[in-house]
């Protein structure tokens, strides 16, 4: 059969070939074989020159330096003025104490957002890798149903509980149904900080659910049939063979999750703007609005705050690298 | 029939309470993970005069109304539930405190006094396509899916190229410095953009991109996960047969682009999907490159009418369903596919 869609993209990409073709061959005519490899490496390495190891360099030169001016010819150097005052605080257990109380409302805010969202998340997404490892029928069905929410973007998960939690939404409906109080529920900063929990769990256990099961999926057989042999009680299957076998896949799963948790941004963002007040101001929502969303925007606060998230970020990774390490040798 | 293929239970012949809780938490699933969805689609669907109704109704009912000889406006129907005049469809003219003066549709003459507890507003099924043809109208949809569509393409396409050049160039050469260089690109796995938002900006700035599709593209087309997952599909490819086309004097760009690539396309087929789901999805770096409406991606669209006053939900509900649609499309088709892939990889 001949598609015409099918024909028009093996044409584009017969073009796109022949396009290239020349300059390469000349290319590879004029430089030699043996360093082909390196103008295939090009592309990928400006890119990564420019936006990242580019980047990391610049970081510093911004923490250090002061003003609302983007060029960095433009900015005084300050040096660890920045980070002073990022840091200086009367009682580090109270933000209102310290010079830039937002931040440390935001730290705060991020410890325990971490701690609830990736505990929570990973104990629902283990139960249901669990569930979902059951001799159950329709289990492609049921894992697409749990993994759907991870495609959603953002800002359609936000604004789909938006809808759901507003005063007169469909929540407090069900509530008042029967008989219980309505709550405004992202007007009150506690119940905007559980919903903001909830949420991102809601929008990313899917994943996990998907990775523990595979990491399920990979404990062989035979051992539960020598526990079945033995008589063995279901917990004690669970508690003696089940979770030693999946630890390796639990600590990559914990370390992923936490890298996630401490950049959140995105749904908090549009489901409460950090709200109310900044009851769900997150570390990463700092960043942002101190460097790009207020007047004057203070590049170098938002560097600075941005160097600190990312010695933790890099803690994890270390973390990680330990764990996949195990993982791949044990 | 049904029942004894769901209740099926290994080796066992009872369906014991462990397997109810399984049900049972299975199709709690179902409701917590697509209800929402599906309560925004249906709202979606809905009349203004609907969707302020509380409490709501599942499906996409709207209060009646009708034109009633000798007045200018259409009247609310009401069903009437109790009284005098239980079981008649009048209309109602004013509200007086406790009670309501109506009019009966038929015999527009006469006007009967209803107490307001003895009524309930009359509803019809009716869909609001309105809700979704003012996005076009008014709403300039075209344009921000547009940007969205060119920004997910276009980024999707050189991410591939680029990848896939480096992932040949690292399976397929020996070349000092190789090691360093597959190094380098893990590493950057280790950075996430958000660390760098500032001078990431700078950059893009300095290129003259900001406000521009490309500022959302070029800083996101080099990916750690893409050059490792091509580069692990591309070890497994023989060179021989790469050796062979050398033979008949074909050049690495043709090796590269007509035997390697085709064979990689399962690999290939991933990342697609992957740099489709980033790149539609993101919203953090566009919110801050993109700050004219006229460049808005959809995400970007989404936001900004919700923090606006001015809009009413209505339009909000239909943008919010064409922007999951695409994707929802998407995973009903490939499944399988995305589920395996990130499985395999153990990247989001």
């Amino acid at each position: 059969m001949v598609n015409p869609l099918n024909q028009a993209a093996q044409f584009g990409y017969r073009t796109a070939f022949g396009l290239f073709e020349v300059p390469m061959a000349g290319a590879q005519r004029l430089i030699g074989i043996g360093r082909i490899a390196w103008l295939f490496l090009l592309p990928n390495l400006v890119i990564f020159g420019l936006f990242t190891f580019l980047p990391i360099i610049l970081n510093f030169f911004y923490a250090t330096t002061g003003s609302d001016a983007i060029l960095l010819s433009q900015r005084p150097y300050v040096g660890a003025e920045n980070f002073a005052s990022l840091l200086s605080c009367d009682n580090y257990l109270d933000p209102n104490s310290c010079r830039r109380d937002i931040f440390w409302r935001a730290i705060y805010n991020t410890s325990w957002f971490v701690v609830l969202q990736v505990g929570f998340m990973i104990l629902f997404s283990l139960l249901t890798a669990l569930i979902l490892n059951r001799d159950i029928p329709f289990r492609g069905f049921f894992r697409g149903v749990f993994f759907y929410p991870v495609l959603l973007s953002p800002v359609v998960v936000a604004l789909i509980w938006k809808w759901i939690l507003q005063r007169y939404g469909v929540l407090n409906a069900g509530l008042e149904g029967v008989g219980l109080p309505t709550v405004n529920w992202l007007i009150s900063a506690d119940w905007a900080f559980f919903w903001v929990i909830f949420v991102s769990i809601w929008a990313h256990m899917g994943f996990y659910t998907l990775i523990l099961l595979a990491g399920l999926q990979a404990i062989p057989s035979d051992v539960y049939e020598a526990a079945e042999m033995d008589g063995a009680s279901r917990w004690r299957v669970f508690s003696r063979i089940t979770m030693p076998l999946l630890m390796p896949t639990m600590v990559v799963v914990l370390v992923l999750s936490l890298i996630r948790a401490v950049q959140a941004f995105d749904e908090i963002f549009v489901l409460t703007g950090g709200g109310p007040g900044t009851a769900t101001t997150l570390i990463l929502q700092y960043i942002y609005e101190t460097g790009f969303a207020s007047r004057p925007q203070l590049f170098g606060l938002a560097a600075a705050a941005s160097i600190l998230m990312a010695v933790v970020l890099l803690v994890l990774t270390l973390l990680q690298l330990r764990a996949t390490r195990s993982q791949a040798e044990g | 029939m049904v029942w004894s293929f769901i209740s099926r239970t290994r080796g066992r012949n009872r369906f014991d309470l462990t397997d109810w809780l399984t049900w049972g938490y299975l199709i709690f699933g179902i409701l917590l993970m697509f209800g929402p969805v599906l309560w925004v689609a249906m709202s979606s669907f809905k009349t203004d005069a609907a969707l302020s109704e509380y409490p709501p109704t599942f499906l996409p009912l709207s209060p009646q109304t009708v034109m009633v000889e000798g007045y200018d406006e259409p009247l609310p129907l009401y069903e009437i539930t109790g009284g005098e005049y239980e079981g008649r469809t009048l209309a109602q003219i004013r509200r007086i405190g406790l009670n309501a003066q109506m009019v009966d549709p038929q015999a527009p003459g006469e006007r009967l006094n209803v107490s307001i507890n003895d009524r309930e507003p009359a509803r019809e099924f009716s869909v609001a396509w309105g809700n979704y043809t003012q996005l076009f109208e008014r709403f300039n949809f075209m344009q921000y899916f547009w940007n969205s569509a060119f920004i997910t393409v276009v980024a999707t396409i050189i991410t591939v190229i680029f990848n896939s050049m480096a992932a040949f160039a690292l399976a397929k050469y020996k070349f000092r410095g190789r090691t360093v260089v597959f190094l380098l690109i893990i590493a950057t796995l280790m950075i996430p953009p958000t660390i760098n938002l500032v001078p990431i900006y700078l950059v893009v700035n300095e290129l003259g991109i900001v406000n521009s599709p490309w500022g959302v593209i070029w800083p996101a087309v080099a990916t750690p996960t893409g050059v490792f997952l091509l580069r692990q599909y591309m070890l497994t490819i023989p060179d021989d047969l790469l050796d062979a086309a050398r033979m008949d004097h074909a050049s690495e760009w043709r090796v590269y682009w007509r035997i390697v690539l085709p064979l990689a396309a399962p690999a290939i087929a991933v990342l697609v999907i992957f740099s489709v789901m980033w790149r539609w999805n993101e919203f953090l770096w566009p919110l801050i490159v993109l700050t004219r409406s006229e460049e808005f991606t959809l995400q970007l669209a989404l936001n900004a009418f919700q923090g606006d006053l001015q809009t009413s939900w209505s339009g909000l509900l239909a943008m919010t369903v064409l922007t999951l649609l695409p994707i929802t499309i998407i995973f009903a088709l490939l499944q399988k596919n995305i589920t395996a892939g990130i499985a395999q990889s153990g990247v989001k």
